[in-house]
C-alpha cells in the first residue's frame, strides 16, 4: 500500500458506561490501515465489537479516543453535518438483515441514497438506481418490493443500493448472515466483482471463514483488539465445513483464526 | 435546492406509504379547514345580502343622508341648484334628494294617503333599486310634457284598477290645474301591507307641483373612507352656501352581526382544527416510533440531523396542506352550490368573488397545524442515536 491510506485507525478504543456504574471496553486500541480498492475481512465470535468497528469506520459511530484518518483528514474534527454528508459520499453499508425500505419497490429502495446526493446524482436518481439493479441482475425485478424477493435478491437490492452513489468504500457486515451457503458464496462473489469493478475498497465483517479467506487481508477481533491472521481459501472452506459437523481438516487455520476447532 | 427537494419527495414519499394512517388523520384537519374557508364565505356572502337589503333601504354604504334644517327662504329649485353644485364641487358623483310632496291623485277613496317622493335619477344607483315590472327613470323623463310615475302595487290597485305598470296605465294628479301622469315602472314592495307609493322625478314635480314640494332630504353617495371627513364637510359648504343641512354621521361598524358569527365560526373552526392537528400528531408519534429503524438506515445513507428533522416535518406539513387545498375546494364548491336565491329571497346583484383571505386562513391553519403537528415526531427522530436505531 503506497500513500495515504484510504481508511486509517490508529489506537482506536470505544468504551460505554454500565447501567451499574462500570465501564465495558469493546474496543482497545484498534489499528486498520484500507487502502484504495482493497477487500479487508475481519472475524470474530459475537459481541467482540466487530459491528462496533464498522459504525466507527462508517461515521455511525464516533471512537472513544484514537484517530481516524480518512484519506489522511481526522474525522473527529467533522461536525456532524459534514460527518453525514461524507458518510452518503464516500461509504455503502450492506447489513445481515439486509435493512431494506419496506413498502418500497427495489428500484425506489435503490434510489433512495440518491435523496441525499447532489447535483446530476440526485436528478438522474431513477437511471442510475436502474443501472445499480441491473448490474447486479435484477433489471426485471425494478417494480417488485423487498417482501416479494427471496433473502438473496434481497441482499443484491441492498448491494445496488450499497454501491449507486459510488462509494469509495463499502462496508458489509455479516452479509451472507442470513443466506445459505452456496447463496452467500453467490452475493459474496458478486460484491467483491462489484467493489472490484467500481474499485471501491470493501470492509467485510463475518464469521464464515471461507468468505474472509476470499479477503486481500484478514483480521480478528477478539476481546476488543484486532489482529492480523492468515487464512488461505481451501483450509478456511474446510474449517467451514468442520463448523458445519464435517471431520477437522483444518484446526490449524481455525486455531490461527481464533475459533474453536 | 436539491436538499428541499429531496425533502419533500421524500416527505410525499412517505405520505404515500402510509397513506390510508395518515388520510384518517388528514379528514379532520380537511374538514376543519372546509368549515373555516366555506363558513367564512357564507359568512360574507350572508353579509353581502344584509347590506344589499339595508341599501335598499337607505342607500349604499356608504351614503350620508342630509335633512334639512328649515329656516331658508329660498324655493326648492333654488336649495336643489345649490346642493347640485356643492355635491359637483365635491366631485360626488351620486348624489339625489328626496323630496315629499303633498298630492292628490284622483279617484281615491276618502281618507286614502300615499307616500309620494320626488327623486333624482340617481336615486336608483343609490338605493340599488330594482324594478318589479317596467322601467325606472331616465334623464330624459325630465324633458318629457307629462309626469311620469314609478309607483308600487298597492298604488295600482288603488288608482289604475290594478293594471300592471307595463299597460302604461295613467292616473290624474289633482291640483289646480289636474294633470294626467303615466305610470312606467312598479318597485317591489318594502313591507306586507304596504300603503299607495308613488315617485316622481324631481324636476317634474317642481314643473307641475312647485309650492307642493319640499326639497327637506339628500343622499350622497360617498367612498367609505372619505365619509366621515365629507360628513363634516358638506354641512359646512352647504351652511356656506345658505342651505343649512345636517348630515348624518356614517356608523363605524355597519354590520356587527355577521363579524360576530364570523369570530364564532371562526372559534368552531380552530377548535376542529386543533382536534385534526392532535390526530395527526398521535399518528405522526406512531408513525415515527415504527420507522426509527429506518431513520436510521437513512442516517446511513448520508441524511443529517437536520435533513431527517426537515423531513419528518414536512411529512405532516405536506400532508396537512394536500388537505388544506381539499379543505378549500371542497368549500369552494359548496359555496357555489348554494342555493342563493332560495335562502336570501332573491339572488345577490353583487355576487361576492370567492374570498381569497378565506382560502389563505385556511390554508395557513393546514399548514401551521401540520408544522405543530410535525414537530413533536421531528424532535424525536432526531435524538434517536443511528446506531441504535439501525439496531431497532
Amino acid at each position: 500500500m503506497t500513500g495515504t491510506p484510504l481508511v486509517d485507525l490508529q489506537g482506536v478504543t470505544r468504551h460505554v458506561e454500565l447501567p451499574n456504574g462500570s465501564t465495558l471496553e469493546i474496543l482497545r486500541g484498534v489499528d486498520l490501515t484500507v487502502g484504495r480498492g482493497e477487500h479487508v475481512a475481519i472475524v470474530g465470535r459475537s459481541g467482540t465489537g466487530k459491528s462496533t468497528l464498522l459504525n466507527i469506520l462508517g461515521l455511525l459511530d464516533s471512537p472513544t479516543s484514537g484517530e481516524y484518518l480518512l484519506e489522511g483528514e481526522p474525522v473527529g474534527r467533522l461536525r456532524s453535518r459534514a460527518l453525514a454528508r461524507r458518510r452518503g459520499d464516500d461509504f455503502g453499508f450492506v447489513f445481515q438483515q439486509f435493512n431494506l425500505l419496506q413498502g418500497r419497490t427495489a428500484l425506489e429502495n435503490v434510489a433512495a441514497p440518491l435523496l441525499y446526493a447532489r447535483g446530476k446524482q440526485f436528478w438522474s436518481r431513477t437511471k442510475l438506481a436502474t443501472r445499480s439493479l441491473e448490474r447486479v441482475g435484477l433489471g426485471d425485478r425494478l417494480d417488485t418490493r423487498p417482501e416479494k424477493l427471496s433473502g438473496g435478491e434481497q441482499q443484491r437490492v441492498a448491494i445496488a443500493r450499497a454501491l449507486v452513489r459510488g462509494p469509495r468504500v463499502i462496508l458489509a457486515d455479516e452479509p451472507t448472515g442470513a443466506l445459505d451457503v452456496e447463496t452467500g458464496q453467490a452475493i459474496m462473489t458478486l460484491l467483491d466483482d462489484a467493489a472490484s469493478e467500481t474499485g471501491s475498497a470493501l470492509v467485510t465483517i463475518t464469521h464464515d471463514l471461507a468468505i474472509a479467506a476470499r479477503a486481500d487481508r484478514q483480521f480478528r477481533l477478539a476481546d476488543g483488539v484486532l489482529v492480523r491472521i492468515h487464512l488461505d481459501a481451501p483450509a478456511a472452506v474446510a474449517e467451514s465445513a468442520a463448523e458445519a459437523g464435517a471431520p477437522p481438516a483444518a484446526v490449524s487455520a481455525a486455531e490461527t483464526a481464533g475459533f474453536p476447532a | 435546492m436539491t436538499g428541499v427537494v429531496g425533502a419533500i419527495l421524500e416527505a410525499w414519499d412517505e405520505l404515500r406509504i402510509h397513506r390510508v394512517r395518515v388520510l384518517l388523520a388528514l379528514i379532520g384537519v380537511a374538514c376543519a379547514v372546509t368549515a373555516i374557508t366555506g363558513i367564512t364565505a357564507a359568512v360574507t356572502m350572508f353579509g353581502q345580502a344584509m347590506q344589499e337589503e339595508n341599501e335598499r333601504m337607505s342607500g349604499r354604504d356608504t351614503t350620508l343622508e342630509a335633512w334639512s334644517m328649515g329656516g331658508q327662504e329660498m324655493s326648492p329649485a333654488e336649495v336643489d341648484a345649490l346642493v347640485d353644485a356643492v355635491a359637483e364641487r365635491h366631485e360626488i358623483s351620486y348624489h339625489s334628494v328626496r323630496a315629499t310632496a303633498d298630492l292628490r291623485v284622483r279617484g281615491a277613496e276618502s281618507g286614502t294617503y300615499v307616500e309620494w317622493s320626488a327623486v333624482d335619477v340617481d336615486n336608483a344607483t343609490i338605493t340599488r333599486q330594482t324594478m318589479e315590472e317596467g322601467r325606472w327613470f331616465s334623464d330624459a323623463d325630465a324633458e318629457r310634457l307629462a309626469p311620469v310615475l314609478v309607483v308600487n302595487q298597492a298604488f295600482l290597485d288603488a288608482y289604475a284598477d290594478g293594471a300592471p305598470a307595463s299597460t302604461h296605465p295613467t292616473v290624474v294628479i289633482e291640483g289646480e290645474t289636474p294633470v294626467a301622469a303615466t305610470v312606467i315602472g312598479e318597485v317591489p314592495v318594502q313591507w306586507n301591507d304596504e300603503g299607495p307609493r308613488a315617485l316622481m322625478l324631481f324636476d317634474q314635480a317642481m314643473r307641475w307641483f312647485p309650492d307642493r314640494v319640499m326639497a327637506d332630504g339628500y343622499r350622497f353617495w360617498v367612498p367609505p373612507e372619505l365619509a366621515a371627513q365629507f360628513a363634516e364637510v358638506l354641512p359646512r359648504d352647504l351652511a356656506a352656501a345658505g342651505v343649512p343641512f345636517d348630515v348624518q354621521k356614517p356608523m363605524d361598524e355597519p354590520f356587527v352581526i355577521d363579524r360576530v358569527l364570523q369570530y364564532l365560526v371562526l372559534g368552531v373552526g380552530g377548535f376542529a382544527l386543533l382536534l385534526g392537528g392532535l390526530g395527526l400528531l398521535n399518528i405522526a408519534l406512531v408513525t415515527v416510533r415504527y420507522r426509527i429503524r429506518e431513520i436510521g438506515i437513512r442516517r446511513s445513507f448520508g441524511a443529517t440531523s437536520g435533513r431527517v428533522f426537515f423531513g419528518v416535518l414536512m411529512e405532516s406539513v405536506v400532508a396537512t396542506t394536500v388537505a388544506g387545498v381539499v379543505g378549500v375546494v371542497v368549500a369552494v364548491a359548496v359555496i357555489k352550490n348554494i342555493p342563493i336565491d332560495r335562502i336570501f329571497g332573491r339572488p345577490l346583484e353583487d355576487l361576492p368573488g370567492f374570498p381569497f383571505d378565506a382560502a389563505l386562513v385556511g390554508m395557513a391553519c393546514a399548514v401551521g397545524i401540520g408544522a405543530l403537528a410535525g414537530l413533536i415526531p421531528a424532535i424525536y427522530a432526531v435524538r434517536v442515536k443511528v446506531i441504535d436505531a439501525i439496531r431497532y
